[in-house]
C-alpha cells in the first residue's frame, strides 16, 4: 500500500525542486563574467535531459544523440545564413521540427533493433549526417563552419550580448525551463509510465497489449526534438556552427555527463552537467596542458564506486541516514 | 564543490585586479589547443613564443609581459570562444593570440571584435579569416601562400606541363587545390585530375587515389594532406607504387615535410619537392640562432618547425606593437602599428601587408635529400615577398 502511495505521489512537486532554478538565476547576478560558460552549461543540461528521456526512461541505448543536436544547430544556422530567417524563437521551433522529423524517420527504422545493433546504428546515423554536412560545404560551411551568424533581438527587445552572454544566459535558462516542464509532465504521464515499463520488462508490456514500438518511436522523436532545441540554442548563443556539433565527442560527452549525474532521474542531467563541466573548466583553467588527467581520475572513481552516478550516491545516503520512512 | 570554486574564481579575479593595477604589465591571452590532436602543434607554438622572449629579453622593455594560457581543447570552436571570452572579461588581457584551428579563430572573432582587443593569429590558415574583422592580424600563413607559390614554381622552375592534385577533403585541402590550380594554369600548365582523398580525421589507405593519379601520367603530382601522420602515409604509398620510377614527381606544400616528422618518412621521400615558408635547414643568421638555442633547450633531437617560428614571430609582432603604442593597447592603434611592420625572422624577411593585415613572406622551394643518414631539406629556390594571393586576386570570400 505504501509503495502504491509513493508511486502515485511521485509526480508531486517538492520544495527543493525550486532550488536549481533559483541557483541558476542567482548565478546570473553573482557571476556576471562567467555567463558564456554558464550558457554552454545550460545548453548541455538541456541536451543531457533530452538523452535522459530515451536512455533513462525508455531504455534506448544510443551513441548518436548528437545527430539531433547537430540537426537543430544546422537548421538554425542555415536558415539564418541562406534565408535570412533569424528570428530566434521561430527558428528554434524550426530546429525542433527538423530534428524531431529526423528522429521520427530514423527511429522508425532503427528501433526495430536493440542492444549493440541499435548502438551501432545510432552511431552510423550520426556519422552519415556528419559526412553530409562535410560534403555539403556550400550550404553548411564544412569543417570551418558558418561564421558571424546574426540574430534578431529576443522578442524584439533584448539583443544578443556578444561579449558577456547576458541575454543568451537568460534565454537558455527560459528555454531549458520550458523543456524541463515538458519532460517532467511527460515522464509522469501514463505515456512516461509505459516507457518505464518497456525499459523494465519488455515482454510483459507486449503481453498487456501496449503498443511498444510506437511508444518508443514517439519517445525517440520527442527526445530528438528537444536535442534539436539544444542545438539551435547553441548556434544562436554562439553565433556560429561547425562540424563539431555532430561529432562522436559531443555524443559520448553527453552520455558521460548523464551517467555521471544519474540517468532516469530527471535531475541527473543537471547534476552531471554541473559537476562534469565545472570540474573540466576549473581544471583546464588551472592546468591547460594536464587537466584531462584530473578529469579522467574523477570519472574512474565514479565508474568504480558510484555506479548510479552522483544522484545515486545521494539517494543511497538518504536511505541510510534516516530516510527509511520513504522506503 | 561549488564553494571551493567560488573561492577559486574570487582569487582569480582578485589576481586579475592586482595585475591590472600595475600599468607596466601587458597581459597576453594565449588560446592554443594544448590537449588532444592539436597538442603537438600547441607545444611548438608555445615553445616558439618562449624562445623569442629568451633570445630577446629586452624586446618588451620597459614593459613586462604576462602570458595567460588557456586550452582550446578541440577544433569545435565553443571552448575556444569561452576561453577568449573569459580571458577578456575575467583576466582582462590586452591581446588575444595563438589559435591552431581556423574553426576556432572563426568562433572567437565576434567576442574579440566586440571587446575591441587586438587578435593576432599564430596559425589558423583559412585565407578569409583576416577579412572577418579589422582587429585581426596574422603572422602565420594562408593556405594560398604555399599553394599558389608551388603552382607557379611547378610551371616555371620545374617546367611541368600537366599536374594531378590529390587533397584531403576539408577547407585547407580545397584552398590548396584552388591556389595551386590558379597559379599553375595561369603559368601555362594544366591540372588534368583532382582527387579528393578522404577527411582529415584519420589516415586513409592512399593506394587507390595514388593509382588513379599514376594512371593519368602527369609530370607532377601535387598532394595536400594535413601535417603529421598523413604525410608519412603519402610517402610510403608513393614509394610502394613506384611512382618515382614512372617519372611522376611528388610535390606539395611544406605541411607534408614538417621538420618534426621528417625522419620517419623513409627513403622514398628523397627527391620530394615542397614549397613552404620555413624549414629548419634555412640558412640565415636568425634561424641558426633559433635552431641552436632550441636544441640546447629541448634536446639535440628536437627541432623547431614552421609552427614554432610562427609563435616566435608572433611574439616579435606583439613586442613591436606594445612598444610602438607605449603599452596602451586598443585594437585600432595596435593593428595600425603592425601595418607595414618588418622583421628579420628565422624564416627570412617578413612584413605585415598594410591593406590586408596578413603576412608577406618568402616561400622556399626545397628538395628532400639525404645527408649523413638523415633527411634534410635543401633549398633550391626562393620566391620572395609572397602575399596571400586569395586576397590579391579576390577569389570568392577573400574578395570581401
Amino acid at each position: 500500500m505504501r509503495a502504491v502511495l509513493e508511486l502515485a505521489g511521485r509526480h508531486r512537486l517538492r520544495a527543493w525542486e525550486a532550488l536549481p532554478w533559483a541557483a541558476a538565476l542567482a548565478a546570473f547576478f553573482v557571476f556576471p563574467n562567467h555567463l558564456a560558460f554558464g550558457t554552454q552549461l545550460l545548453i548541455t543540461v538541456l541536451f543531457a535531459l533530452s538523452l535522459d528521456l530515451v536512455l533513462g526512461y525508455a531504455g534506448i541505448v544510443t551513441l548518436g544523440h548528437a545527430a539531433f543536436f547537430g540537426a537543430g544547430a544546422y537548421t538554425v544556422g542555415m536558415l539564418a545564413q541562406h534565408l535570412g530567417w533569424n528570428e530566434p524563437l521561430s527558428s528554434l521551433a524550426a530546429a525542433a521540427l527538423v530534428a524531431g522529423a529526423i528522429g521520427l524517420a530514423s527511429g522508425l527504422v532503427l528501433l526495430r533493433t536493440h542492444g549493440l545493433t541499435l548502438l551501432m546504428l545510432t552511431l552510423c546515423t550520426m556519422a552519415l549526417l556528419e559526412e553530409a554536412a562535410n560534403m555539403g560545404a556550400r550550404y553548411t560551411g564544412g569543417f570551418d563552419g558558418m561564421p558571424g551568424l546574426g540574430f534578431q533581438p529576443l522578442l524584439g527587445i533584448f539583443p544578443f550580448d556578444v561579449l558577456f552572454f547576458r541575454s543568451q544566459y537568460l534565454y537558455a535558462l527560459a528555454v531549458l525551463f520550458a523543456c524541463f516542464v515538458v519532460v517532467r509532465v511527460l515522464v509522469y504521464s501514463p505515456f512516461g509510465q509505459s516507457l518505464t515499463g518497456i525499459r523494465e520488462n519488455l515482454l510483459r508490456m507486449h503481453a498487456v497489449g501496449a503498443p511498444v514500438r510506437a511508444r518508443l518511436v514517439l519517445a525517440y522523436a520527442i527526445s530528438a526534438a528537444l536535442a534539436g532545441v539544444a542545438g539551435g540554442l547553441f548556434t544562436q548563443a554562439n553565433a556560429f556552427v561547425n562540424l563539431a556539433v555532430l561529432g562522436l565527442d559531443r555524443a559520448a560527452g553527453v552520455l558521460i555527463i548523464l551517467i555521471l549525474g544519474g540517468y532516469g532521474r530527471l535531475y541527473g542531467a543537471f547534476v552531471g552537467a554541473l559537476a562534469y563541466l565545472l570540474l573540466e573548466h576549473a581544471l583546464a583553467k588551472a592546468y591547460p596542458t594536464a587537466w584531462q588527467l584530473g578529469l579522467g581520475l574523477a570519472l574512474m572513481a565514479v565508474a568504480l564506486y558510484a555506479r548510479n552516478g552522483i544522484l545515486g550516491i545521494a539517494a543511497s545516503l538518504h536511505r541510510r541516514l534516516g530516510g527509511r520512512r520513504a522506503a | 564543490m561549488r564553494s571551493r570554486l567560488v573561492s577559486l574564481f574570487a582569487a582569480a579575479s582578485l589576481a586579475a585586479f592586482a595585475a591590472g593595477a600595475t600599468a607596466q604589465t601587458v597581459k597576453i591571452g594565449v588560446v592554443l589547443t594544448y590537449t588532444g590532436v592539436g597538442a603537438e602543434f600547441a607545444q611548438q607554438i608555445d615553445r616558439g613564443m618562449q624562445m623569442f622572449v629568451k633570445l630577446n629579453p629586452n624586446a618588451f622593455a620597459p614593459y613586462k609581459v604576462e602570458l595567460v594560457k588557456r586550452d582550446a581543447k578541440n577544433p569545435g570552436g565553443a571552448d575556444a570562444k569561452t576561453a577568449a571570452q573569459e580571458l577578456i572579461t575575467q583576466d582582462k588581457v590586452d591581446i588575444i593570440t595563438g589559435v591552431i584551428y581556423s574553426s576556432n579563430a572563426i568562433a572567437m572573432e565576434p567576442v574579440v571584435t566586440a571587446a575591441k582587443k587586438p587578435f593576432l593569429i599564430m596559425n589558423a590558415g583559412t585565407a578569409w579569416i583576416t577579412n572577418l574583422s579589422p582587429v585581426i592580424a596574422r603572422v602565420s600563413f594562408s593556405m594560398w601562400h604555399a599553394g599558389h607559390a608551388m603552382g607557379d614554381a611547378a610551371a616555371k622552375m620545374m617546367k611541368a606541363k600537366t599536374a594531378v592534385v590529390g587533397y584531403t577533403d576539408y577547407p585547407p585541402g580545397k584552398d590548396s587545390l584552388i591556389a595551386f590550380k590558379t597559379a599553375f594554369e595561369a603559368a601555362g600548365g594544366k591540372v588534368i585530375d583532382e582527387i579528393p582523398m578522404g577527411g582529415p580525421g584519420k589516415v586513409p589507405d592512399f593506394t587507390p587515389f595514388f593509382q588513379r593519379a599514376k594512371d593519368r601520367k602527369p609530370d607532377v603530382f601535387f598532394v595536400f594532406v594535413p601535417a603529421g601522420d598523413h604525410a608519412v602515409g603519402v610517402m610510403k604509398t608513393y614509394g610502394a607504387l613506384g611512382m618515382k620510377q614512372a617519372g611522376i614527381r611528388l610535390i606539395g606544400p611544406g605541411d607534408i615535410t614538417q621538420d618534426t616528422k621528417l625522419q620517419s618518412m623513409g627513403d622514398a621521400a628523397v627527391g620530394l619537392i615542397t614549397v613552404h615558408h620555413y624549414n629548419a635547414n634555412l640558412d640565415n643568421p636568425a634561424n641558426k640562432r633559433l635552431v641552436a638555442a632550441w636544441k640546447k633547450e629541448y634536446g639535440a633531437d628536437s627541432t623547431p618547425d614552421f609552427m614554432a617560428v610562427q609563435g616566435y614571430d608572433g611574439m616579435a609582432a606583439i613586442a613591436h606593437g606594445v612598444r610602438a603604442n607605449k603599452g596602451k593597447l586598443d585594437a585600432d592603434s595596435f593593428i595600425n602599428s603592425l601595418r607595414g611592420w618588418k622583421f628579420d625572422s628565422p624564416r627570412g624577411p617578413i612584413s605585415i601587408d598594410p591593406r590586408t593585415r596578413d603576412i608577406v613572406m618568402n616561400e622556399y622551394l626545397s628538395e628532400l635529400t639525404k645527408s649523413g643518414g638523415r633527411l634534410v631539406q635543401k633549398n633550391i629556390g626562393t620566391i620572395p615577398a609572397v602575399k596571400d594571393m586569395c586576397k590579391e586576386l579576390r577569389v570568392d570570400r577573400c574578395g570581401k
